[in-house]
């Protein structure tokens, strides 16, 4: 059975592989990104006279990070899907033998990891060389990295398949893509790492599943969440992710049913 | 005879839209209060097919009919009513179900639209778990009978219409189903590729028994493939037998035509209409079972000088135009 996911993972990937100038022209756009985001934090950081829970060295590694899995943060509904949907071919999801959900996570788990494989090395090479990338806090810190990175990815799945499952009732999903980017950016940590935000939201963030998908993976890594925290970081990741999933199965089981193809 | 392979009975199914008034204003009052209407795609629709059948499934635009083939597939849960396949209620038992159907909706395609079709073909093997050997004995069996070896290493968006119709027809027989459904296959087709679908698919039916479920409005195919012919309209079964039962509901008659040698503006003979004359040529609408056809041509060859005459049955567009606009009646 694993066999047909791996063969859809397959092809998200090699589809990918087939627009290089658009892989090219990301990895630019990445850079660029993460001078200006070191500009704008050296400046803020140059003017605070508070002390604050995050060291520049340990912020700048944060970016560069973000910046290299930036795609793992899901940007609204599988854009495959979305095409299928729009244009009523959806209907050869459900004549495949194969689970819808399952299919659905596992095209998620493609779209958000492929284009992560194909940049993070060449991009965090580059920003270890040129532009101040730290190594790991420690060789613990850099397995407990790993280990949350690939629990991220699953949470960030579970996340996009509940999106894409959304579709069966809006069709379109502008709406929640656009605010299901921006929600998952500002919550992630993507835009800013979380510990600088003001102290009455931290449970807030501490509670929500998204600091999973950004924040804990990369303050592992430069120790500022202590590497012996890690069966605490996986307990949130994978319990929310296990909650997600749950809850897209019922939701898309809801949604086959009153389900209408486009189109004749 | 063994049971059918495909039994449906009462089945209905319903879709709510939602009403939108015309214009920005009409838009915006959509915005706060909707109005839904209810459509009734299917109304108590009942047939049954026995395996190796092959059914042609016609009905004008919005008639239900890719409605019916997507219960068929597992895709849509009806309102009610009862529907096996193989004794697999379709929505129910889908995933077992599917691994035993094909089916081409004529108008998209199931191929990956940046890739190769080859590779393509390789992935619904590892999705339908096609054990290999098997696979590519049937994978070049179907390359070679479509012709389609030179366009493999073509990613599908480059594909013509014709060309990637015909990947598609061969997609969805990778897995061997015992039931294809073919929804407008021939869609957008040349002449040529037309008839090489069209004979291959006769030849799926003999050789290997598949069952085919085809809806179509190019009525050639009708004539060419079809044993049966379902007719629905409005969400009902009007009609269910072959062409000749068909016709023969909807209109008996026939067309004379006739050359003349010399031209003969009044032409007029008891138990014909004369439909047009076109020069020396006449056409001529008779009823054979109040006029027969050979008593007709002796009585109008000892009248007129004839160079050539021939009989033919109304032309199959005929008869469903006629049938379509009694439905619409």
């Amino acid at each position: 059975m694993t066999k047909a996911y791996a063969a859809i993972f397959s092809a998200r990937f090699r589809t990918l592989l087939q627009y290089r100038a658009a892989a090219l022209a990301g990895l630019a756009c990445q850079f660029f990104w993460g001078i200006l985001r070191i500009a704008i934090f050296g400046a803020f950081y140059a003017i605070s006279s508070s002390r604050q829970p995050m060291s520049l060295p340990e912020v700048t590694t944060y970016v560069w990070l973000s910046q290299a899995f930036f795609r793992m943060v899901p940007m609204g509904a599988d854009g495959e899907v979305r095409g299928l949907v729009r244009s009523g071919s959806v209907a050869y999801e459900l004549v495949r033998p194969l689970d819808l959900y399952s299919l659905w996570f596992t095209r998620s788990l493609a779209a958000l990891s492929s284009p992560v494989i194909l940049r993070c090395v060449p991009l965090l090479l580059c920003a270890a060389i040129f532009f101040d990338l730290q190594a790991p806090h420690s060789f613990s810190a850099a397995l407990a990295c790993g280990a949350a990175l690939l629990c991220a990815l699953l949470l960030g799945a579970a996340i996009q398949a509940l999106l894409t499952i959304s579709l069966l009732w809006t069709i379109a999903g502008d709406g929640i893509n656009r605010v299901a980017t921006v929600g998952l950016y500002v919550l992630s940590g993507m835009v800013l790492p979380l510990p600088l935000y003001p102290d009455w939201f931290q449970p807030v963030l501490n509670f929500l599943p998204f600091r999973g998908l950004i924040d804990l993976p990369f303050r592992l890594y430069s120790g500022n969440i202590p590497a012996e925290q890690i069966p605490w970081v996986l307990a949130h990741q994978l319990g929310w992710t296990v909650a997600l999933v749950l809850l897209g199965r019922w939701v898309l089981s809801m949604g086959t049913r009153r389900l209408v193809v486009q189109g004749g | 005879m063994s049971d059918p392979q495909i039994i449906v009975e009462d089945l209905r199914k319903t879709y709510q839209i939602a009403k939108r008034n015309p214009g920005i204003l009409g838009a915006l009052r959509g915005l706060l209060h909707r109005e839904y209407q209810t459509f009734e795609a299917l109304k108590n629709v009942s047939f049954s097919i026995q395996r190796g059948e092959i059914v042609g499934y016609i009905g004008p635009n919005g008639a239900g009919k890719s409605t019916t083939v997507k219960v068929l597939a597992g895709i849509l849960v009806p309102d009610s009513g009862r529907c096996e396949v193989s004794g697999r209620i379709p929505w129910k038992n889908r995933i077992e179900h599917v691994r035993r159907i094909g089916v081409v909706f004529g108008q998209r395609t199931q191929l990956w639209w940046d890739l190769p079709v080859i590779e393509s073909f390789d992935l619904l093997r590892d999705i339908y778990r096609i054990d290999p050997a098997a696979y590519a004995k049937t994978r070049d069996e179907l390359i070679e009978r479509f012709g389609i070896a030179p366009i493999l290493n073509t990613p599908v968006r480059q594909l013509s219409l014709g060309q990637r119709m015909r990947a598609d027809i061969v997609a969805s027989l990778l897995h061997s189903p015992e039931i294809l459904y073919l929804d407008e296959p021939t869609i957008g087709l040349d002449a040529v590729a037309k008839l090489a679908v069209r004979d291959f698919l006769r030849e799926l039916n003999r050789a290997h028994g598949i069952t085919i479920l085809l809806t179509t409005h190019d009525m050639d195919d009708i004539e060419a493939l079809c044993t049966r012919v379902m007719v629905i309209g409005e969400g009902k079964i009007l009609s269910d037998g072959t062409l000749a039962n068909l016709r023969g509901q909807v209109s008996s008659e026939r067309r004379l035509i006739v050359d003349l040698e010399t031209h003969t503006p009044r032409f007029a003979h008891d138990g014909v209409v004369v439909e047009r004359c076109e020069g020396h040529r006449v056409f001529l609408r008779f009823d054979p079972q109040r006029t027969p056809a050979a008593q007709l041509i002796g009585r109008i060859a000892s009248q007129h000088p004839v160079r050539d005459l021939y009989v033919e049955n109304l032309p199959v567009e005929e008869i469903i135009c006629r049938l379509y606009a009694r439905i619409q009646a």
